[in-house]
């Protein structure tokens, strides 16, 4: 295994409580913001220090609360991209790049190496700018340029992309996915966008108010999140809590309606992909009213409340592609709600 | 025209300058990591001497510089010297006054100070001393500059707690404050007059000083 973490950390609000094993592939975090995922990168990095616990990269022990090992950070090899980058402003694109170089190259070898490493991110015609006149996509490159330099054991990613123009996100995503097959050992990346994550990462872990709820495979995670944090930060906007009437039929609290499924146990909530709802009778079939109809640039949501349901019951969301509702077009209708395409969830 | 008030006036605020510089970054270094609460009550006391009228600041000092005061007569019981009334004793005037400017304005920059900075430095393997040095204090720089020159044009502008600790005696004493004050209640308008071209020639040039600094600041 490249790293193992497993380490605790008291805060006021919350207590961090993280442990995860990875090796050569893409590891994601993800949670909402200040759920404890950006604090984690820091203890790995030593620029925060766990209460208690142990780390080790590439098996070699960096931290243990109990043996009193605590590796400084500038020993411990570890590239940690902050969120805006955290380049030296009053350095230019060159002499940033330059320090990355400074641990383990000496003089002319620092230059050289800090070149080519620019020349390898087409930042050469940049190199004596200040990282003020540089765009969002050139900060990113050199920040980039300035760890790979430094020749770390892991890469670690803090919300990548969160300081980017939208137009310009998609672009750097491509590039950072390249770098990360090039670098080619463990990468962490923490965001709290599921696109994100799921294009990039080969595994998910669910941070929960600095708990890891779920970790697994990233198509494991999609597609049964588990718990209701992991539900809507992997992007289902259709969650329920339950009450179970026998083995396998409950009550829909929020949404006011009665389904049938294999139920689990400990199942406490329900979710439903916006997409997963289907037209016309089969299992769990309701008679609707379209509560809202809501046009998106490529799609459309139409909010459905079932007939059943009372008043003060939460509308279901459905989405579809244009010529779908194009061709259903209704006031009322009837949909389904395959059981296997039901999230079934916890907490 | 003697010119020993500008030369006064010159040293004074050179020598209390020196002395704040010293000491307004090492408060500021440290108040700006001290807890909330601690910062809160030395902020209100180090500040306070901005915004009191000179005159309660010269008499709040003359209690206890003074010769009949207690930290006056230890000295002039034990190594003879009175505090009060010599060329150095506006250096404790305008010290106390100009304090502040230099103490606030470095606290700020300070302040203003990313520590995600100093932790990428960290991590990119880069010695304490490195990011002290060339990550740090690159950053603060500016902000201690215009502190610095802020704080010698305001000595150099200081009036009521100088006249009150040191007065005023021709070739002693004199600054060019108090001269331009002591030729205007004597009528003598013309000299007068010259004495605030100068002091508004000095100011001048330290406030440019000011603003050149700031814009370099900005620009980068």
């Amino acid at each position: 295994m490249a790293i193992s973490v497993d380490i605790e950390k008291r805060f006021k609000s919350f207590t961090l409580r993280i442990a995860f094993e990875a090796g050569n592939e893409t590891l994601a975090l993800l949670g909402a913001s200040g759920c404890g995922k950006s604090m984690t990168l820091r203890c790995i990095a030593g620029v925060e220090k766990p209460d208690r616990g142990r780390i080790a990269l590439d098996g070699a022990v960096v931290f243990d609360s109990e043996k009193k090992i605590n590796v400084s950070p500038q020993e411990r090899r570890v590239g940690l991209m902050f969120q805006h980058y955290a380049l030296f402003p009053q350095m230019t694109v060159l002499q940033n790049v330059r320090c990355g170089a400074r641990r383990s190259l000496k003089g002319e070898a620092q230059e050289r190496a800090a070149l080519d490493m620019l020349k390898a991110f087409g930042l050469e015609d940049l190199q004596d700018r200040l990282p003020a006149q540089l765009s969002g996509g050139q900060q990113q490159r050199a920040a980039l340029a300035r760890i790979l330099v430094s020749d770390p054991r892991i890469l670690m990613l803090d919300e990548p992309f969160s300081a980017l123009d939208s137009h310009l996100r998609f672009r750097m995503e491509q590039e950072v996915r390249q770098v990360i097959r090039q670098f080619g050992k463990t990468v962490l990346l923490v965001s709290h966008n599921r696109d994100e994550v799921y294009r990039m990462a080969d595994r998910v872990a669910i941070l929960n108010n600095g708990q890891m709820e779920t970790i697994g495979s990233r198509d494991q995670v999609f597609s049964d999140p588990g718990t209701r944090t992991g539900c809507v930060l992997t992007g289902c906007k259709n969650v329920s809590a339950i009450r179970v009437l026998d083995g396998s039929h409950v009550q829909a609290l929020d949404w006011g309606i009665p389904l049938t499924l294999p139920l689990r146990p400990g199942t406490d909530a329900l979710g439903i992909r916006m997409h997963a709802v289907k037209p016309g009778e089969g299992e769990n079939s309701f008679r609707c009213r379209v509560a809202e109809v809501i046009e998106n640039p490529f799609s459309i949501t139409v909010m459905l409340h079932p007939l059943a349901a009372p008043e003060n019951a939460v509308p279901i969301g459905w989405e579809m592609e244009k010529p779908v509702w194009r061709a259903l077009q209704a006031e009322e209708l009837t949909v389904h709600f395959p059981a296997e395409s039901i999230l079934q969830l916890k907490g | 025209m003697d010119l020993y008030p500008l030369w006064n006036s010159l040293r004074i605020a050179g020598i209390s300058t020196g002395i704040i510089f010293f000491l307004g970054i090492l408060s500021a270094y440290y108040i700006a990591k001290a807890p909330r609460w601690v910062k809160g009550v030395l902020d209100v006391v180090l500040t306070l001497p901005l915004v009191l009228p000179p005159t309660v600041v010269g008499f709040l000092l003359l209690r206890v510089l003074g010769p009949r005061r207690p930290i006056g007569a230890f000295f002039l019981e034990h190594f003879s010297v009175r505090l009060t009334m010599t060329w150095w004793s506006a250096i404790f005037a305008t010290a106390v006054v100009i304090f502040p400017l230099m103490y606030r304005t470095c606290r700020g920059a300070f302040e203003s100070f990313d520590e995600t900075l100093a932790a990428a430095g960290k991590t990119l393997g880069l010695s304490g001393a490195y990011i002290f040095w060339h990550i740090r204090m690159p950053f603060c720089r500016a902000g201690i500059l215009a502190g610095t020159v802020l704080s010698f044009a305001r000595a150099l502008g200081e009036y009521g707690a100088t006249s009150m600790l040191a007065g005023y005696t021709p070739g002693r004493t004199a600054t060019i404050s108090t001269t331009v004050y002591q030729l205007w209640r004597t009528n003598d308008d013309g000299l007068a007059f010259r004495w605030v071209l100068v002091n508004v020639a000095i100011s001048f040039v330290v406030l440019l000083a000011v603003n050149l600094v700031e814009k370099r600041q900005k620009r980068r």
